[in-house]
């Protein structure tokens, strides 16, 4: 009798691809429905819309590199880029930023360095930075959480404002956005107000901003559900926001009325999103237990120091971006001590 | 080192794997037929093929050696069964890249009639060390527990290796395979005597046998053998179930908390480590003169009838195990022998089973699916976390991607132990393993190649030096003769003839001293006496 031949292991396989992006997806619900309940409609639009885009720009690419598109396309990566744009960009932006976004995200920054795997750089925060620095205007426009702002849009509206930039009613930008809870901050450091001063403003909530606290602490309830699951590890969500709550506790004690507090940092802007989806890419981040540890930790340093000396209000994107450049060399330099090896 | 053992120790990384044990432990161990036909591989084990002793026509007996070892490293190998040897040639073997090796095929003639068997010592305490190791090599005992290494060059771990520890391994780690568990529940005191000869062998200060905790049977049995023993340097020792606990180094480390360098032997750090099976095998040699012609191996699996434990003859088909076990199910779909995690896939059972075969599994099709499509590698980690060397094993597919063996070596690619870890949690489906073996297997091909290559440099360059000094020497003589010699011999010419003349016209009165003068003469050849480099290495 005659039998088929593979190389060992034998056993079914444990996990796939397909399922860790599943499950990324899954744990982003929470967070995005809170984001949508705060911030309305533009949130699903921009979802949507990224999505599309992105399954649309890696089919169409892979199809010109002549890879096997179903193959690629059931893994779910490109899903995930675009699920993480649409709920990293402004809500209300008019149509053409995500697809600017995502299309770069996609075709440059994911697919012509090798596709899923070869990307040196987080491909969302690629395309966010590419439309953050080209469209800073549009980026700045971000839509104020129900109950703070004179106005809410419904769908239809949205939808109007988002394609055709239309707004209903006579109303304007002025009258359905709002500077966010960070840019508050940074324009009354600026203005060298004290941080009590500041913290009247109608944006801030509890103990981040009005909305973003809640949408922060969801993305931390799926975070730990990824960690739970083993999607992904603990290092780099601990790295991130323990440099990040540290540096800020340090700044803090040292002036508590020139700097924000760490919580308000933990629950600020794309801490959690950040620390739990964005940095975790694990093709761009640092690969080694310890490695991770410090790619996490310098990501929270850096997105600390840009938000608070930086020319931006945010900068978890910047920070990702910097630290995938420094992950090969933390890499190198973190390399577990081989059983057997001598300890040094 | 840790003197009861109560506190154990744990090595990074390993899989909890579903056991699939129960299946072949139902039913006591039987021996298996014997079979019309054995095929005997002269390369069993680890180390040089052994040479054969008998040609097609030879009758042989039980025990009888057809294969002598050859070199330090190697093993012997005896017949299984009595019969007539009916021929001697490459057959394909059971090996992972389907190699063929020289076998001895014998047709049995069913009497199963033993060669004369020495009387057993009265006391194996007063055999000498260097006296048992012979004993053991001429047995042909080799590591039974998977890596068929000599047991003897174990058994003598060198000068300066004082032994404080021997492990009796009997972890049994890989799911499917129960062959060493049901040997230690029917065999205790097989193995119990057979651990004390290899102790007496080395001089171990302290006796260990290990069993993982999903074996209660075996422990119980073997601890009832050790507490009548008495011995209190002697104990069984309960060790977690996890993947890969069995491996000698892993094992090592849960027991003492001290690993064996890379690169080295257990020895360095004071231990002897042998399979359960193995032990047995030393008993029944040293007791009853029995070189290592049988072993228990499990058959098992999903795509076997009845799967149980048998007590085989080296040699024998796999076909006629299976067909003792029931024969095939329909679902049956693929050969492994070994385990699933680092047992290889067989293309055929006409391969015979050798000493180090400790399971066949016939896995049916959903039980061990054909591997997904590898997709490229997301630098997950996952690997990373159950490496049991601690390797980086995503960086190792990285550069044996590349085909960079410089870098791949910097990641210590030789400490890897293929235990299958990382290819078994890779999401990407990614066969790291192979890539591993792959890289491995090009490294030892480019060293050899670069000790060729240094050998024809080095031949080359002693070659352009003998000829350089030969051309020197040449010019050297040329010099001379032209320098010195030639004038010397004109004048000695004229000197002669003007003493000939002389002599002449001193004929007639007192004749004078011929004074004969000659250059010195070269010494010629002499360097060629120098030793000429080998020629054609051997390749």
């Amino acid at each position: 009798m005659e039998f088929h031949t593979y190389s060992s292991p034998h056993l079914p396989a444990h996990n796939d691809v397909a399922v860790v992006m599943r499950r990324v997806l899954y744990a982003l619900v929470p967070g995005a429905l809170a984001y949508w309940w705060f911030f309305g409609w533009g949130v699903l639009i921009n979802l949507a819309l990224c999505v599309s885009v992105a399954v649309g720009a890696e089919a169409a690419i892979l199809q010109l590199r002549g890879r096997p598109a179903g193959r690629f396309l059931a893994d779910g990566s490109a899903v995930v880029t675009g699920a993480l744009l649409g709920l990293a960009l402004p809500p209300l932006t008019p149509w053409w930023i995500p697809v600017v976004a995502v299309l770069f995200a996609i075709v440059v920054a994911k697919q012509l360095y090798g596709g899923l795997g070869y990307n040196p750089f987080n491909p969302a925060m690629v395309g966010y930075v590419v439309v953050l620095i080209s469209f800073p205007r549009e980026l700045s426009l971000w839509a104020s959480p129900v109950g703070i702002g004179a106005h809410t849009l419904n769908l239809a509206q949205t939808l109007q404002l988002v394609f055709a930039n239309h707004f209903p009613g006579g109303l304007n930008w002025d009258a359905v956005t709002s500077a966010t809870p960070l840019d508050a901050v940074k324009i009354g450091r600026g203005l060298d107000k004290t941080m009590s001063e500041i913290g009247r403003a109608p944006v801030f909530g509890d103990f981040g901003g009005v909305g973003w606290e809640w949408v922060n602490l969801w993305y931390l309830v799926g975070g730990i559900w990824l960690l739970r699951e083993r999607v992904i590890r603990w290092q780099i969500p601990a790295g991130v926001l323990g440099a990040l709550f540290f540096m800020a506790l340090a700044f803090y004690l040292s002036s508590p009325d020139r700097f924000p507090s760490p919580l308000f940092h933990l629950f600020s802007g794309a801490t959690m999103l950040g620390a739990f989806f964005i940095a975790t890419d694990p093709v761009s981040a640092s690969t080694t237990n310890r490695g991770r540890l410090i790619y996490g930790a310098g990501i929270g340093i850096l997105v600390y120091v840009i938000r608070t000396w930086g020319g931006y209000p945010e900068g978890v994107a910047f920070a990702v971006l910097l630290m995938n450049m420094a992950a090969p060399t933390i890499d190198y330099y973190s390399r577990p001590r081989v059983f057997g090896q001598s300890r040094e | 080192m840790a003197a009861r053992f109560d506190k154990l120790f744990h090595f990074h990384g390993g899989l909890h794997l579903p056991g699939h044990k129960d299946q072949s432990t139902a039913t006591p161990v039987v021996p298996a037929r014997v079979p019309s036909r054995l095929i005997l591989p002269l390369h069993q084990h680890i180390g040089q093929p052994a040479e054969a002793l008998v040609k097609p026509g030879d009758h042989v007996l039980k025990g009888q050696l057809i294969g002598r070892a050859e070199g330090y490293v190697s093993a012997g190998v005896h017949a299984s069964s009595s019969g007539r040897v009916v021929e001697v040639a490459e057959r394909p073997v059971p090996h992972p890249s389907g190699l063929t090796a020289l076998c001895v095929v014998i047709e049995t003639d069913g009497l199963e009639q033993w060669r004369e068997r020495d009387e057993p010592p009265t006391d194996y305490r007063t055999l000498d060390p260097s006296e048992l190791r012979n004993r053991i090599r001429d047995a042909g005992i080799v590591g039974l527990g998977g890596a068929g290494f000599p047991t003897f060059v174990k058994m003598n771990p060198g000068a300066g290796h004082a032994i404080e520890l021997l492990i009796i391994n009997g972890a049994e780690c890989e799911p499917y395979i129960t062959c060493d568990d049901m040997l230690m529940r029917e065999r205790p005191a097989d193995i119990v005597t057979g651990m004390t000869i290899l102790r007496h062998a080395v001089g171990a200060r302290e006796c260990v046998i290990a069993v993982e905790d999903n074996k209660p049977q075996a422990i119980a049995a073997l601890q009832r053998e050790v507490e009548a023993a008495g011995d209190p340097t002697v104990q069984v020792v309960t060790v977690p179930t996890r993947y890969p606990t069995g491996g000698e180094k892993q094992l090592i480390k849960v027991l003492t908390g001290r690993e064996v360098p890379s690169q080295g032997l257990p020895a360095d750090i004071g231990v002897v480590c042998h399979n359960v099976g193995t032990a047995a095998a030393v008993y029944r040699n040293v007791m009853d003169d029995q070189p290592l012609v049988s072993r228990f191996i499990t058959v098992t699996g999903g795509g076997v009838a009845q799967p149980r434990n048998l007590e085989v003859l080296i040699g024998t088909p796999i076909a006629d195990l299976v067909a003792q076990c029931g024969g095939y199910t329909d679902t049956a779909d693929r050969l492994i022998m070994g385990g699933p995690m680092m047992g290889f896939a067989l293309p055929d059972d006409a391969l015979p089973v050798i000493k180090t075969t400790n399971c066949i599994l016939v896995a049916a099709r959903a039980e061990l699916p054909a591997p997904r499509t590898a997709m490229p590698c997301i630098r997950c980690g996952e690997c990373v976390q159950v490496c049991p060397a601690n390797l980086l094993p995503q960086q190792l597919y990285w550069y044996a991607h590349a085909k960079d063996f410089d870098k791949i070596q910097d990641y210590h690619l030789f400490d890897c132990i293929e235990c299958g870890c990382c290819a078994q949690v890779c999401p990407s489906h990614i066969p790291l393993v192979q890539y591993y073996r792959f890289a491995k297997t090009e490294i030892w091909a480019q060293e050899r190649e670069r000790r060729h290559a240094d050998q024809a440099r080095r031949r080359h360059e002693f070659r352009l030096a003998r000829l350089e000094r030969d051309k020197q020497e040449r010019e050297q003589r040329l010099r001379e003769r032209r320098k010195g010699a030639p004038q010397d011999t004109k004048k000695a010419a004229i000197q002669a003839a003007l003493e000939r003349s002389k002599a002449k016209k001193a004929a007639a009165g007192n004749a004078p001293d011929a004074t004969a003068a000659a250059a010195p003469e070269p010494s010629g050849d002499a360097a060629e006496a120098t030793p000429k480099p080998q020629s054609k290495e051997n390749a």
